[in-house]
């Protein structure tokens, strides 16, 4: 690699991870100090879950906007904006699961059996572990072409987010369906791709 | 000798404090005003706030609310809740679509709203139809206070000390005759001083004006409230300002906001909610852990009161609200899973 291309990708990851940490570190002491309206546990919830939303959808963005541009280092900051799309989606539903239902885990089992939203969400985040612990270089080495099939679930993800953000809404649906919209343009262009699987 | 017996919904009046606010309430009355308009300026609340709008914040000049006269109510009805939940709070939290669907956007959008001229016209199959103007909602009858738990079907809840006067000497005023077995309610329509009326996005997508229904022996049981204010002073808009319902063993939505007309019909309206998204809203929404919502449980609920993340605030969901004592008896023989 050149040395403008390390020095870019450094400034960039530098940028992504202050973007991505400070307005998390800063939620998390307005809400503990009560200082974020009169439900932080609703707030720390909906702002963490369109965090991880927007970042699966800025992860997305990067090899089309690598070609498009030409600018290949974008692709080495793709697996960070993966990793903090991950972190978002686990401090949603830890704050989910701690500030919401308080640790009551059969209201938790009940919830993800009878509930839609939470069960698509739920399975989300499970496909969202499995490429996080691939994420790791030495078994990306080792799982070979595996891999990439592995990571092609990430388009599968992203409809299940958008379905969950879109069934639990309470009335008004233009914000998630311009999720959706969004999601639509960023999966169609990889729709030969996802053709193949079909 | 008079001798009281407190229902079991009542708690004794110790039991209701918030550490401090409300024992020295009737002394902090008059400055208040002034820590209510601060309180809510310093939570300009990030709550909604998604990546894309972290930067547009504005602070809004407060809605001015005035001090009101009123009766300590009597014990077994006003004291039955546990703690306050702070006035900064309950004016914040709002859902009041007319000013916006987010729980942040009333209190925001709501400031520069007109309560003076105000016109409340009771009609409908009544002897005495009649129209109370801006005082005389404060002045035709005697305002209690009343310390209520709200259960909203988010399942969240608030206990909210309100003031007001029980609906039914309104209704008795009108002389209902036989043909009224509902009674209708209805919010202003004025897309002009209300933006979720004039944007369907920042209304949330419902057809205005909001609709609400009881039946009459619902609205003539001595609970049912209106109230015209809340923490010894009058409604700040976002709460519903001039005047509002308050149903405290039905769900929040029942409770409308901002009532223009009260009207005595015979057939069961269509009210709002019910009309959007029926399998998820009924007509008589009483509050109920047995019964789901579709999309979330309803056994427990998220009680707001100071604290922050940190608040162990979760409790169980009573049925009708903790208001069994004074209101079960309406719907002897009803199949509350099907007239949800």
């Amino acid at each position: 690699m050149k040395r403008s291309q390390k020095t870019k990708t450094l400034l960039l990851k530098v940028a992504i991870h202050l973007a991505a940490l400070l307005p998390i570190i800063n939620l998390y002491i307005d809400a503990f100090a009560d200082q974020l309206g009169a439900d932080p546990v609703k707030a720390v919830i909906h702002y963490t879950g369109i965090g991880a939303f927007n970042l699966l959808l800025i992860t997305l963005c990067i090899s089309p906007l690598a070609k498009l541009l030409k600018q290949s280092f974008l692709m080495n900051v793709r697996r960070l904006l993966g990793l903090y799309a991950f972190t978002y989606t686990l401090l949603h539903l830890i704050n989910f699961i701690a500030f919401d239902l308080q640790f009551d885990f059969s209201l938790l089992l009940s919830e993800i059996i009878k509930r839609p939203y939470i069960t698509i969400g739920m399975l989300a985040f499970v496909l969202l572990i499995l490429l996080a612990i691939t994420s790791i270089t030495k078994l990306k080495r080792s799982m070979g072409s595996n891999w990439q099939k592995l990571h092609n679930f990430n388009y599968f993800i992203v409809f299940l987010v958008a379905v969950h953000f879109y069934w639990s809404v309470k009335s008004d649906v233009s914000e998630p369906l311009l999720y959706f919209m969004m999601s639509f343009i960023l999966l169609m262009w990889r729709r030969k791709k996802i053709q193949r699987w079909f | 000798m008079l001798i009281k017996s407190p229902k079991p919904s009542a708690l004794k009046e110790n039991q209701v404090t918030d550490e401090g606010i409300y024992q020295s309430r009737r002394t902090l009355l008059k400055s208040l005003g002034f820590i209510g308009a601060s309180g809510l300026l310093a939570q300009t609340s990030t709550a909604n706030a998604g990546l894309f709008d972290l930067f547009k914040k504005n602070p809004v000049k407060a809605f001015t609310v005035s001090p009101l006269k009123y009766q300590q109510a009597p014990l077994e009805i006003s004291v039955t809740a546990q703690i306050l939940t702070p006035e900064a709070k309950v004016t914040s939290h709002n859902n009041f679509y007319e000013f916006g669907a987010q729980k942040s956007q009333p209190a925001q959008l709501a400031q520069q709203f007109k309560v003076k001229p105000w016109q409340l016209t009771i009609s409908g199959h009544c002897n005495n139809p009649l129209t109370l103007d801006y005082d005389d909602l404060f002045s035709s009858f005697e305002l209690e206070e009343r310390i209520y738990r709200l259960r909203c079907v988010e399942a969240w809840s608030m206990v909210i000390p309100w003031l007001g006067f029980s609906l039914t000497k309104l209704l008795q005023k009108a002389q209902p005759n036989s043909r009224a077995k509902y009674v209708v309610f209805e919010t202003l329509y004025d897309p002009e001083q209300m933006p979720g009326q004039k944007n369907r996005r920042l209304g949330g997508g419902i057809s205005y004006p909001y609709v609400e229904g009881l039946r009459i022996d619902e609205a003539m049981n001595p609970l049912t409230l209106m109230s015209v204010g809340l923490y010894g002073k009058t409604l700040p808009p976002q709460n519903g300002a001039p005047i509002r319902l308050v149903v405290p063993w039905k769900y929040g939505f029942k409770s409308i906001k901002s009532i223009v007309a009260i009207k005595f019909v015979e057939q069961q309206p269509a009210n709002t909610w019910n009309t959007l998204i029926p399998n998820e809203y009924g007509f008589y929404a009483n509050v109920n852990p047995t019964v789901d919502h579709p999309r979330w449980s309803q056994a427990s609920e998220r009680r707001i009161t100071s604290g922050g993340l940190l608040a162990r605030n979760r409790i169980k969901t009573q049925m009708f609200n903790g208001y069994g004592e004074e209101v079960a008896e309406l719907y002897k023989g009803m199949d509350l899973s099907k007239y949800y």
